[in-house]
């Protein structure tokens, strides 16, 4: 597959309907993403990172164009591939990179690691490592929301994979039937692990030729242009919140490292990595704001103080110490401990 | 004071915890107009309305997602699960996702809420409708499991669960839902954890649960009756969490440990049970614990079949009084 070049949904043109304050949001979620994640590949490699991780390098855009669109008190439901998601909703880099590193300053302490990144007060309610669980678990905060009319929304990230197992067909079709207040988020980044999505789908695209099924639009949209991102979640939150029910959108992009940190990604065609970095959907943006008259000058600034975040990110991370053993046995039960017996 | 069915009980205790909260929702399939398969829910949807009793498709990961979903956000859902062993087709949720979430968040995340599911033989179902499963659940850290034998406890143990903060699997007993038990006018709240004494005695303990419990009474009476063998039966109620005490108390006043699990033999919570006595009251014993199981085998379906491999009174009064005698 080629990187998609339709640019129909406005992307590329002068059509502000976004905003100034908003664009440069959208720009620096996207570069907080991309300097995190990166930095965890390099601590990675310098053995600081343990156990797994699953970056988001390349995907930056629909990340921060749904969280640009979210409200406080909508929820996020994230994969093992989290990161990106669990920041763009403000959670602090170090407790994210703390977490990755395994040390007492991490979001979870040390207890959740790289693949399970939760932060309940910035709505980011787990990431879900098991392929597809999350995704009626996002049914059921929606049914929390429709049942108490509240009006936020729970938005569910997954990859293409994630379209061939039961769950996902079982919570689309549930939450179509209940019309909830949820919309799932497929970011197709063409591969399955190692496999390409292709060779394991009956149709072209995973997620959006199947919504017809379950009686929603066809929605594929190109997300590496955080702003087309933006604007689909909008609508698709605005119909959420309406109580017309869910939304399935596909989004394009890629992944510009390997599926997992042990994966150097050698399956992939000759050429394909560097066809989409020509959109690689940091460059865009930054090519984006400039057509928008922001100056090279707030553009840089925007990029060194987000390095400067992230560099002091990690020298804290560092310098924290490994978690107390004490709380190996904590949190078990709602009571705070773990006892199964008296 | 009145008499109901284990089946009213079901319906009752729902009730009593919705009435209650508006918080607690109920969900399953076939579960609202229709009232259930086995008829445990008849008259919910009429009373609580179409929004707090939910019929869903036939997608059990659906279920128990949405049940953790809703009450990770505040309410208190109540899931049904038609047949026990269908757990097995979600069982991500029961294994991976309610008892981990807690832990994984180091405490920021929560699920309180109920799966309540139809357990046991004796409807000649067959492999897939009648297993005993309470072990799945009960070796996974982060759960609770409790499995009530009488209307009473039916309703006091689903007020007890439906109150939890943590995330209960309720075993009912498809055999058990005929029987019939004195339960008291009012509210009843009963207390996860706890193992009830049913039947004192002081020649030997036997712990059963659910649809044993019944079983094991019978055959006390009968070694009573028939040889002057005065056996006091536990109802273990709760296997998670385990009340020791009780059970350890009961073995330290008999000498004698028997188990009766309706579950095949490998990994019961018998064997559990014997762990923990042989650990911690080993000088107690006055002779070796014995456990009395289905063998381990999948369920016939046809009645003569299933009615041999069941632990029967028979089985369980002719176990004890050759070990006692031995």
């Amino acid at each position: 597959m080629t990187p998609p070049n339709d640019r129909t949904n406005g992307g590329a043109g002068l059509n502000d309907d976004i905003g100034e304050a908003k664009r440069l949001e959208l720009y620096r979620l996207q570069v907080v993403i991309r300097e995190s994640e990166q930095r965890a590949f390099d601590l990675f490699l310098q053995n600081l990172v343990k156990g797994t991780s699953h970056l988001s390098l390349g995907q930056e855009a629909v990340a921060a164009g749904f969280a640009g669109a979210m409200k406080k008190g909508d929820l996020s439901f994230c994969t093992y591939r989290g990161h990106a998601h669990t920041l763009a909703r403000g959670v602090s880099v170090e407790k994210v990179l703390g977490e990755l590193m395994q040390k007492d300053n991490g979001l979870m302490r040390g207890k959740g690691g790289s693949m399970h990144l939760t932060s309940e007060e910035h709505g980011v309610m787990g990431s879900y490592a098991i392929i597809g669980a999350h995704l009626p678990i996002a049914c059921g905060a929606a049914w929390r929301a429709q049942y108490r009319g509240d009006k936020d929304v729970s938005v569910c990230f997954f990859g293409d994979g994630t379209t061939n197992i039961g769950a996902f067909h079982e919570a689309l079709n549930f939450a179509a039937v209940w019309k909830l207040p949820v919309v799932f988020v497929c970011e197709n980044n063409l591969y399955m692990e190692y496999t390409p999505i292709k060779d394991v789908i009956p149709i072209p695209q995973p997620a959006a030729d199947r919504a017809s099924a379950y009686g929603l639009e066809r929605i594929l949209i190109d997300g590496n242009d955080a702003d087309v991102v933006y604007r689909t979640a909008q609508k698709a939150f605005a119909r959420a919140r309406a109580g017309e029910g869910p939304s399935l959108i596909e989004c394009l992009t890629y992944r510009h490292s390997g599926h997992s940190r042990a994966d150097p990604a050698k399956y992939r065609p000759e050429g394909e990595l560097e066809e989409w970095k020509k959109r690689d959907p940091v460059k865009i943006y930054r090519e984006r704001l400039k057509q928008f008259g922001v100056k090279e000058d707030a553009i840089a600034e925007i990029d060194a103080s987000v390095r400067k975040e992230v560099d002091d990110a990690t020298e804290a991370c560092k310098a924290a110490p490994p978690p107390p053993l004490d709380i190996i046995s904590t949190d078990v039960y709602a009571d705070g401990g773990w006892a199964w017996r008296n | 004071m009145a008499e109901i069915s284990y089946r009213d009980a079901v319906t009752r205790g729902i009730a009593q915890e919705m009435a209650r909260d508006p918080d607690v929702v109920f969900l399953g399939e076939d579960v609202a107009k229709p009232g259930g398969c086995f008829k445990a829910t008849v008259g919910l949807y009429e009373q609580f309305g179409a929004l707090r009793v939910r019929d869903t498709p036939i997608s059990e990961q659906a279920i128990l997602g949405a049940a953790m979903g809703a009450a990770m956000t505040g309410l208190k859902p109540i899931a049904e699960i038609m047949f026990s062993d269908f757990i097995a087709v979600c069982f991500d949720y029961i294994a991976n996702e309610f008892p981990k979430s807690r832990y994984m968040s180091n405490g920021q995340l929560k699920c309180p809420l109920v799966v309540r599911t139809a357990n046991g033989a004796g409807s000649r179902f067959g492999a897939q409708h009648s297993q005993s499963v309470e072990n799945w659940c009960m070796m996974i850290p982060g759960l609770k499991v409790v499995a009530p034998s009488t209307p009473r406890d039916v309703i006091g143990l689903m007020a007890a669960a439906v109150r939890d903060p943590d995330p209960v699997i309720f075993f009912e007993h498809k055999s058990l839902y005929n029987s019939k038990g004195e339960v008291p006018d009012g509210e009843i709240v009963d207390t996860l954890g706890s193992a009830k004494i049913v039947r004192p005695g002081k020649d030997a303990t036997i712990c059963a649960l659910a649809l044993m419990v019944p079983r094991a009474l019978e055959a006390a009476e009968r070694l009573k009756i028939d040889h002057g063998i005065d056996c006091e039966v536990v109802d273990v109620r709760s296997l998670v969490p385990l009340d020791t005490q009780t059970i350890l108390g009961s073995v330290a006043r008999t000498g004698r440990l028997f188990t009766v699990e309706e579950n095949p033999r490998l990994c019961g919570w018998g064997a559990e049970i014997v762990s923990i006595v042989a650990d911690e009251a080993f000088y107690d014993l006055d002779g070796p614990p014995v456990r009395i199981t289905t063998p381990h085998i999948p369920l016939p379906a046809a009645d003569i079949m299933e009615d041999v491999v069941l632990p029967t009174p028979d089985r369980i009064a002719e176990t004890v009084k050759r070990s006692l005698e031995a």
